[in-house]
């Protein structure tokens, strides 16, 4: 038998919470390390897992199968393929980094650090867990399950109107999730018609659904991803949720959890409701086009440093979910590695505006300017971010948009041209909450910020690192994503379209 | 498209051209506060190095046959998902290989000149690795392979102008003038993405090999969609109307970026795009025509602005776009132009740098000064400034021999060709050139001693650090022309397997055009000194007619964008956000408030009296019973 | 038999009870009133058992009286809890778990 890598990625983080929450509450440095201890070690063995990933034409690998509740067919079943092996990886390797942005964040709230610390590491549990699901049950239960961990994260640790930002990050979320339950039962209902009740996703995939039960079971679905990973007109309680939240929080929130509801698209509707997929596409394709511009947009006209990058979040889920519906294989590695980029790239911003936050203890872009001086590496991590956010070619973030554009404009012309337009619009946003806080000259209340101390280097550099190496050499990286977005392509049906002037390459 | 080989040899090593400026801008920005003494000495050898390469890259080059010039070097694969493959490839062919000479050598020259223009500032680590950084990416753009890896250079040296134009942050200006460059080039980067989309839909490849060989077949709709979006990336970076208006802005950043950037490089890459994709327009005469007309706007514009100036640096960017316009248009007319356009811009890429830098050397000694109205009389204050600074003014203007006459004569014959309008265009032009560098070097150089009237001017030559690339840059302005044409097979010749070649009637002889050109530049000169040369200069600015206030204020290209993007932007976003947070925030907020209202409501019923419960079961057990009855009658 | 007696007394007896539930608030009295109402349907579960020659109904008042024993126990002692606290046995002095 091999070693069930995936069960122990979702078992670690969550004995690392347990241990974490058992030390005792005066000694909260001895509980940041444990939590941060566990962190590391389930990042590299993410890590370790993604490298024995192989390309030989059997997508889903680390399978583990055990029977559960066997009367109703329920299995703890793992496995990964190309998208969820680098879900998997980029969850267990932003986490250990979330940990130490947030090193000092409950001090300042005069709360206790292990049970904070010790919740993000069940957070990680789960959110690896749904990456990893072979089983439809399995998947809603641990993609529900994330909504307890997070209210109590926003609800316990953030400002003053965090409650309100919890009860509404619940409210919609769990409507959300009572859909889909729904329709989870829905799809156990057509596997029992067609023979024996289970929920295996092999076997439901294989299911032949009629076109009318697929248009609703896909509604229902997709009713709780697009609230997820917002989808405009539900985001309204992101802003809310990642304003209220501490930044690290907000950057786990936006960066990771919400790439559930994106991940569910790709990974789910799509090969568990090709029909419905196909009909939905060109309505859902609008949907994300107006949730770039819309998103865009109102980032323009923050004035709240982190509502501001919650909102440019919408704009980039918006870029996904195009990826994902436009129904092409460019389209579609694009919107995966998308999640991967704009994982990394938001965590990064979150971060850095939490440094910003710690200096000032305002989250008002106007409370700031001048920074770059005293300050020249934080305003350089800024910058840098920024850049990410706006896609700037050789960056991570570029190769990702490019190929959602390019693959959707081979299907949806006006769309791809409309979301062109959200390429201006980014670098204004970026750039005007960089000449606000950064440039000019510098203030009184600025002048005295320190620069990026030690722990912050350690947030900063990896996350820079990265995003310069996929930018660069990107081809691994897409290849291993390519492997898992072929087999759901095929599933769907719609062959990519041919170049106009076919056959003159050959 | 040319023959393309894989290269051999020394070719094989054309990466370390890029290479050494990466490794200087990493080493310098990654390097802390240690690297300051070293930073403008490591820097400039970055940039020399790469200098090197080209060099012995060029002299390979001519050693080998005029078809078997062009080689292609494969370096990584950049991605490939259905179809769709990218990779990192450099393409060293006669256009490049000039490029690589001029960004590398003019950037190099440009970096020993920016050793002692930035002497005195604490961030000069910071400008010099920007400025490494700058010429990697420039030379990305032109050595690139694949449109997709150009427009990567193409964004890459858009940060660098960036970072540059803003360098001095401290400066409110500096960082708007920045961001608005960005955003403005964002507009033309919009139309690059989406020629790049196009390129897709129709070849299925962005390569240039791919692309090119293909182009013929494709249908005309497609070609002209492909060539506008690529000239309106053009526009944007080479700031040709309609996206000019941030070149003025730009030059808030220190004056070796302006030289460099923008004048003699970047500004140019717009050219370069629309030469390197002669294919593509061969099959979209409607986008050529656009070109043209594009091209002879900002002609005109940017030497209409340029006239109205009193900022030195504002002057000479003014010149610039109008300078770009003559190659625009001299590129929008097809083979029978390329060349030229490509000559000019070398030519251009001496005699502008030069100039740039002869305004910043007046500027190191007149205190940061910028106003000519404050200058007068500094030929004697500053010799080797005067002199090289004159020797750039007879190239611009286009005095025979001077470098920018053949380049810009060429320009005017192949506009003559074409069409007779064009050409005239193009004469004008010239004339109007005349005009504002007359006006520029009577202001600064003759007349009256108007900066002796404050008493902290001390104005002084630059040290031998920033005069040396003068007198290189001088010395380029006055050879580069008819050295560039004459020797060996000259630049049409040597640029020919790329560009083709095309000659068309011209409606006069060529010695009339000529004398004509020269004669209208004559008048032009002539006009300027009547005007700026016989009478003082005011040293505040007078009212001027609506010509001279339209040309002060950019020809109202702000007024036009501030009017039509900005101010409807601004109440769009505005009221978007009034939107969202007062009707979709509000909508949902009022649900939760219609349920919680409701639920406050029934929650009386529970009045905790035993004995209205009691009453309530009871009721309620009447009720059951009833409809039981009920029911069963 | 004719069950016509023993019903309305049992009817009598419930709605004595209820009435008294209603309205009285000493909670002794209501408490003896819930009482009645209980031993009403004790009389009518027996006078159907008889009617019918069904045990079961016997059994159910069984249940009853057991259940009812077990209620007065646990019902008393609140009372007297709350007498003793409050020194009140109205009910209606014992609101406070409204909202």
């Amino acid at each position: 038998m091999t070693f069930p890598w995936l069960t122990t990625l979702i078992v670690l983080p969550a004995l690392g919470a347990v241990l974490t929450a058992l030390v005792p509450s005066g000694l909260p440095l001895v509980a940041k390390k444990v939590a941060l201890g566990a962190g590391v070690v389930v990042a590299a063995l993410a890590i370790v897992a993604g490298v024995q990933y192989v390309m030989d034409g059997s997508p889903v690998q680390f399978t583990e199968e055990y029977a559960w509740i066997e009367g109703f067919g329920v299995h703890w079943a793992l496995g990964a393929d190309g998208i969820r092996i680098t879900m998997i990886v980029l969850a267990a390797v932003v986490t250990p980094i979330v940990l130490l942005a947030m090193w000092r964040e409950a001090d300042s709230e005069h709360r206790a650090a292990g049970p904070f610390f010790a919740m993000v590491l069940v957070l990680e549990a789960m959110v690896i867990g749904t990456f990893a699901a072979q089983d439809l049950l399995l998947f809603y239960i641990l993609f529900e399950a994330m909504l307890i961990p997070m209210y109590f994260l926003i609800g316990m640790y953030g400002g003053p109107q965090r409650r309100y930002a919890a009860m509404k990050f619940l409210l919609y979320n769990l409507l959300g999730g009572l859909i889909m339950l729904a329709a989870v039962i829905g799809i156990y209902v057509e596997a029992l018609r067609a023979g024996e009740g289970t929920f295996l996703l092999s076997d439901l995939i294989a299911l032949d659904i009629s076109e009318g039960t697929q248009r609703w079971l896909f509604l229902g679905f997709m009713f709780a991803f697009a609230i997820k990973a917002p989808l405009w007109p539900f985001h309204t309680w992101l802003p809310d949720a990642a304003a209220e939240a501490t930044p690290s929080n907000a950057a786990y929130l936006s960066g990771i959890v919400d790439k559930a509801g994106t991940f569910g698209m790709i990974a789910l509707c799509l090969p568990l409701f090709p029909d419905a997929s196909r009909e939905f596409a060109p309505y859902i394709v609008a949907l994300a086009v107006v949730s770039i511009l819309y998103g865009a947009l109102l980032a323009i006209g923050q004035t709240d440093i982190k509502r501001l990058i919650a909102y440019t979040s919408i704009s980039h889920f918006g870029f996904i979910v195009l990826g994902v519906f436009a129904l092409t294989s460019q389209a579609g590695t694009g919107a995966t590695l998308y999640m991967v980029n704009h994982g990394l790239a938001t965590v990064a911003l979150f971060a850095v505006a939490g440094f910003m936050i710690s200096r000032r203890g305002s989250r008002l872009v106007s409370d700031y300017g001048g920074v770059q001086k005293p300050a020249p590496m934080l305003s350089n991590s800024l910058l840098f971010f920024g850049l990410a956010g706006l896609a700037l070619p050789g960056l991570a973030t570029f190769v990702s948009e490019f190929m959602v554009l390019v693959g959707t404009f081979s299907r949806y012309r006006a769309a791809a041209v409309i979301a062109t337009v959200g390429v201006i619009l980014a670098a204004l946003y970026i750039l005007i909450l960089y000449q606000r806080t950064m440039t000019g000259p510098v203030r009184e209340a600025t002048a005295a910020f320190p620069d990026l101390r030690r722990r912050e280097l350690l947030i900063v550099a990896p996350l820079a690192a990265l995003i310069l190496i996929i930018g660069i050499v990107p081809k691994p990286l897409i290849d291993v994503i390519d492997d898992g977005v072929q087999p759901v392509l095929d599933e769907v049906d719609e062959p990519d379209p041919e170049p106009i002037l076919e056959g003159v390459n050959q | 498209m040319e023959h393309v080989e894989a290269a051999t040899g020394v070719f094989e090593v054309t990466w370390l051209l890029i290479l050494f400026p990466i490794i200087g801008a990493a080493v310098l920005l990654l390097g802390g506060r240690r690297l300051d003494r070293v930073a403008p000495t490591l820097g400039t050898l970055a940039s020399t190095a790469s200098f090197v390469v080209a060099v012995v890259l060029f002299a390979t080059m001519l050693g080998r046959d005029d078809q078997e010039r062009a080689v292609s070097l494969h370096l990584w694969d950049w991605f490939a998902v259905g179809g769709y493959e990218v990779s990192v490839g450099l393409l060293l062919d006669q256009l490049s290989m000039a490029f690589a000479l001029l960004i590398t050598g003019v950037g190099s020259v440009i970096h020993l000149y920016s050793i002692g223009y930035m002497a005195d500032d604490e961030r000069k680590r910071r400008f010099f690795g920007y400025l490494n950084l700058f010429v990697a990416a420039m030379l990305l753009l032109v050595l690139a392979d694949d449109f997709l890896i150009l427009f990567v250079g193409w964004e890459g040296v858009g940060l660098a102008s960036y970072l540059l134009i803003g360098f001095w942050q401290h400066k409110d200006s500096a960082a708007t003038a920045a961001k608005k460059a960005f955003v403005v080039n964002r507009v033309g980067d919009a139309g690059m993405v989406l020629a790049l989309m196009s390129m897709f839909a129709v070849f299925g490849t962005t390569a240039f090999a791919g692309v090119f060989p293909a182009a013929a077949e494709a249908s005309e709709g497609w070609l002209v969609t492909i060539g506008l979006l690529l000239l309106l990336g053009a526009c944007g970076k080479s700031a040709q109307f309609p996206l000019q208006s941030w070149l003025l802005d730009a030059m808030e950043g220190p004056t070796p970026v302006s030289a460099l950037i923008h004048a003699a490089t970047m500004v140019t890459a717009g050219v370069y795009l629309v030469v390197r994709a002669a294919d593509i327009y061969a099959g979209a005469p409607a986008a050529q025509t656009a070109v043209v007309i594009v091209g002879a706007i900002t002609l005109l514009m940017g030497a209409i602005i340029s006239c109205g100036k009193d900022d030195i640096k504002k002057a000479l960017a003014g010149s610039t776009m109008s300078q770009i316009g003559y190659m625009m248009l001299a590129a929008g007319l097809g083979p029978a132009g390329y060349a030229f356009a490509i000559f000019h811009l070398l030519t251009h890429g001496f005699f502008k740098a030069n100039l740039f830098l002869g305004a910043g050397s007046v500027m190191h000694g007149m205190n940061d000064e910028v106003d000519m109205r404050k200058y007068g009389g500094l030929r004697t204050a500053m010799p080797v400034t005067f002199l090289t600074f004159t020797l750039g003014y007879l190239a611009i203007i286009g005095i025979p021999p001077f470098a920018g006459f053949y380049s810009k004569d060429h320009i005017i014959e192949a506009a003559f060709g074409q069409n007779f309008f064009y050409g005239a265009v193009a004469v004008l032009g010239a004339g109007i050139t005349a005009f504002y560098m007359t006006r520029v070097m009577l202001m600064t150089f003759f007349g009256a001693k108007r900066w002796a009237r404050s008493a902290d001017a001390h104005p002084h030559e630059s040290p031998r650090v920033m005069t040396i690339p003068l007198w290189i840059l001088g010395a380029l302005s006055v050879v580069g022309g008819f050295g560039l044409f004459y020797l060996g097979s000259g630049i049409v010749g040597w640029l020919e397997p790329v560009t083709g070649e095309e000659h068309h009637e011209l409606p006069l002889p060529v010695l009339a055009i000529q004398i004509i050109t020269i004669a209208v530049v004559l008048a032009g000169a002539g006009i300027a000194w009547l005007v700026f040369g016989r009478r003082d200069i005011p040293e505040t600015q007078p009212a001027g007619s609506f010509v001279t206030v339209a040309a002060r204020r950019d020809l109202y290209g702000d007024a036009v964008n501030e009017a039509v993007f900005m101010r409807p932007g601004q109440y769009l976003t505005r009221s978007l956000v009034y939107a969202e947070n007062k009707g979709l925030d509000a909508g949902v907020g009022g649900l939760a408030a219609l349920i919680g209202g409701l639920s406050a409501r029934i929650r009386r019923v529970q009045t905790g009296f035993v004995r209205s419960y009691a009453l309530s079961m009871l009721a309620g057990a009447a009720a059951v019973v009833i409809a039981m009855l009920v029911v069963r009658l | 038999m004719s069950p016509t007696a023993y019903l309305v007394l049992a009817t009598l007896l419930f709605t004595i009870g209820g009435v008294g539930v209603l309205i009285r608030r000493n909670a002794l009295i209501a408490f003896m009133s819930v009482e009645l109402m209980l031993n009403a349907c004790n009389l009518a579960f027996v006078t159907f058992a008889r009617l019918h020659g069904d045990i079961n109904g016997q059994i159910m008042a069984f249940f009853v009286m057991v259940v009812a024993a077990a209620e007065v126990v646990v019902g008393l002692a609140i009372i007297v809890m709350i007498f003793r606290t409050r020194r009140s046995a109205s009910v209606d002095d014992a609101s406070l778990l409204k909202l």
